[in-house]
């Protein structure tokens, strides 16, 4: 257990629903939802293998109090952001921000699992967009194509040559940006202090003591 | 020139369904001069619509038949039928009101014989049963019309089916040069009672209503099984006339949606349980209904009506709204969604899917005066302290029947208060 989770756990006990409100992104429409499940009936993605909760059980699940079952799903992961949900809900829940809330909250708690594609992505993302101000690409691709091994990484590579070359030659795409050299953006200083501050705001608004985290 | 005797006593009732109706026979009764307006050229709205009543399953037009027998034995009461109210000016007592009518082509001669109809083969859209079909452009809007009197369409006067309609009546009762007109008449009160109309189905994009000739409306399924309706009261499907013995009633069909209406409908519920019924009563086992809901709102002693139909085998219950509509290679109309009870996903075809579409509150764009304002759904309240117009009925709020009747006796009471006040007769 992080030491944020067990904070947490502790501050709300048995009302996770109010945890959810206070510190999950739009959690607070969680108790909008009216169980109709047009959320999931709208979803295209069928629930695969991978969803083992749609988003209307676990905002049940939530109300529920049901923690560990809720921090542990992959289910919020799956979603697509096709906004098929969001437009539809007959009660204006914004189903697509609320999943992703939950498990950017899930993350945080340190429970997503490692391997989970879509949350790789999204922490791969980041760190490199935060990094240089921009996205290097070159290292997102790589660090996408080699998350299973070098092997599969170089399989994806060849793969995936003619059009990496192809962007070469249109100059959509810099090699040099392998080494930490390309495009970045003018005051990178400014962007970091600008996040910081953002965090410190963030752990300010939902009373977290960063301290420990 | 149509004439209207009316005084600053007089009450005015807009509307003349089973709210407006009931609203002027409760003044009348009691003394007082009532106009009631009616647009359509019959009396008794989205009421005389209907096949059955529930919860007794009884035929609407029992009801209406007594009123209107009260309404023939009433001299206070004139029904002004084709005409809307255009502006009103004025305040609590003295209210001044513009009507327009619409030219009916037929004269109180008419005796409903019928023979303008034999005459004229040009067809139009059968408004009253919801153009599931077509009638005669000289017609008799319905079985019970009250008047009972046939009506001209504008779009065959000035030519020679309208010439023939008039030459084949042999009471004088064809009037081509009828024209609009408009009336200007005083009131002391006014009772706002235009009802309600069906919600849009084809907004609903995902239910495809406008794509799939198999998917209809509440109101049209009550048409269906209606003997005096489009079909002779069997339940056949649209596309290829197949009796449909397997049938989905989709629950909130716009109803408690923000996107749509944001209320609750209220009469839905109950309208798609007393349905079942219809299924049941035409094909017996072998009619099949599904009901998919959110959660089934049959209100206070409803619930007996809602445990009746649930004891019966044949309806299937279902807790889900479907999220979408297709159609399978046979025309059938295929309900896709997720269970909420055990998460399901399922695709379940039906030979007619039924949406048990809600009630949006009719607005015809009159500026109605400042005392009146509108709910967030646009049904309208009245401020009681200082408005000489009351709302009644389904144009204050979602009613079934029997409440839209309640609520215009209430109106009608409020309104003679005004008027006794403006006779002195009440301080």
């Amino acid at each position: 257990m992080s030491d944020l989770n067990q904070q947490m756990a502790e501050r709300y006990k048995n009302n996770f629903l109010k945890e959810i409100e206070e510190q999950a992104e739009m959690g607070e429409w969680v108790k909008m939802c009216m169980q109709c499940g047009l959320c999931s009936g709208s979803c295209p993605t069928h629930f695969h293998s991978g969803w083992d909760h749609p988003p209307q059980e676990i905002f049940m699940l939530i109300r529920a109090g049901k923690r560990e079952e809720v921090l542990n799903s992959n289910g919020m992961y799956m979603c697509t952001s096709c906004y098929n949900c969001y437009v539809r809900c007959p009660r204006k829940v914004p189903v697509t921000h609320v999943m992703h809330g939950i498990a950017e909250y899930a993350y945080k708690m340190g429970r997503a699992a490692k391997a989970q594609p879509t949350m790789h992505l999204s922490k791969v993302f980041w760190t490199n967009a935060t990094k240089y101000g921009r996205v290097n690409e070159v290292q997102l691709t790589q660090s996408l194509y080699f998350k299973d091994g070098l092997a599969a990484g170089i399989k994806k590579g060849l793969e995936m040559k003619d059009v990496a070359l192809g962007l070469v030659k249109a100059k959509r795409l810099n090699p040099l940006e392998a080494l930490g050299i390309g495009h970045k953006c003018k005051d990178l200083d400014g962007i970091h202090r600008m996040l910081a501050k953002a965090y410190e705001l963030e752990a300010q608004r939902k009373g977290r003591d960063t301290s420990k985290a | 020139m149509t004439s209207v005797v009316a005084t600053n006593q007089t009450i005015l009732v807009v509307g003349g369904g089973i709210s407006g109706m009931t609203a002027a026979l409760e003044a009348a009764e009691t003394g007082k001069q009532v106009v009631l307006v009616e647009r359509n050229p019959y009396l008794g709205g989205r009421t005389i619509q209907l096949y059955k009543y529930f919860p007794k399953m009884c035929h609407p037009t029992c009801g209406l038949e007594i009123n209107l027998r009260r309404l023939k034995a009433n001299p206070r009461i004139q029904v002004l039928t084709m005409a809307e109210v255009s502006g009103i000016r004025g305040e609590r007592g003295s209210y001044s009101v513009s009507v327009k009518l619409k030219p009916r082509y037929v004269n109180e001669n008419c005796t409903a014989c019928g023979e303008c109809a034999k005459a004229v083969s040009t067809e139009i859209d059968d408004a009253f049963n919801y153009n599931l079909g077509k009638t005669k452009a000289a017609y008799l809007p319905n079985d019970y019309a009250y008047p009972q009197r046939y009506v001209i369409d504008s779009s065959i006067v000035g030519t020679a089916e309208g010439e023939a309609a008039k030459a084949a009546c042999k009471y004088g009762a064809i009037d081509l040069d009828m024209r609009e007109e408009e009336l200007t008449l005083n009131a002391g009160a006014i009772v706002w009672a235009t009802g309600w109309k069906p919600y849009e189905a084809e907004k609903i994009v995902y239910y495809g209503y406008d794509r799939f000739p198999n998917v209809i409306t509440n109101v049209e399924f009550e048409r269906l099984a209606d003997p005096h309706g489009p079909t002779g009261g069997r339940i056949l499907r649209p596309s290829d006339g197949k009796e449909a013995r397997n049938i989905a009633f989709i629950q909130c069909a716009g109803s408690r949606d923000e996107n749509h209406l944001r209320h609750c409908s209220r009469f839905c519920c109950m309208g798609s349980l007393k349905q079942t019924n219809y299924v049941q009563d035409q094909y017996g086992d072998a009619g099949k209904s599904t009901i998919y809901y959110i959660d089934i709102r049959a209100i206070d002693r409803f619930e007996d009506f809602y445990a009746k139909v649930k004891a019966n085998p044949n309806v299937k219950f279902v807790k889900s709204k479907v999220a979408r509509i297709t159609e399978d290679k046979d025309g059938n109309p295929v309900c896709n969604g997720v269970d909420i009870e055990g998460y399901h996903r399922y695709a379940n075809a039906h030979d007619l899917v039924v949406l048990a579409v809600g009630m949006e509150p009719e607005v015809n764009g009159v500026s109605i005066p400042a005392e009146v304002m509108s709910d967030s759904s646009g049904f309208i309240m009245a401020d009681p302290a200082n408005a000489g117009i009351f709302g009644a009925g389904c144009a204050t709020n979602a009613l079934d029947v029997n409440r839209a009747v309640q609520s215009a006796t209430a109106a009608a009471l409020r309104a003679i208060q005004v008027v006794n006040k403006v006779a002195r007769a009440e301080v």
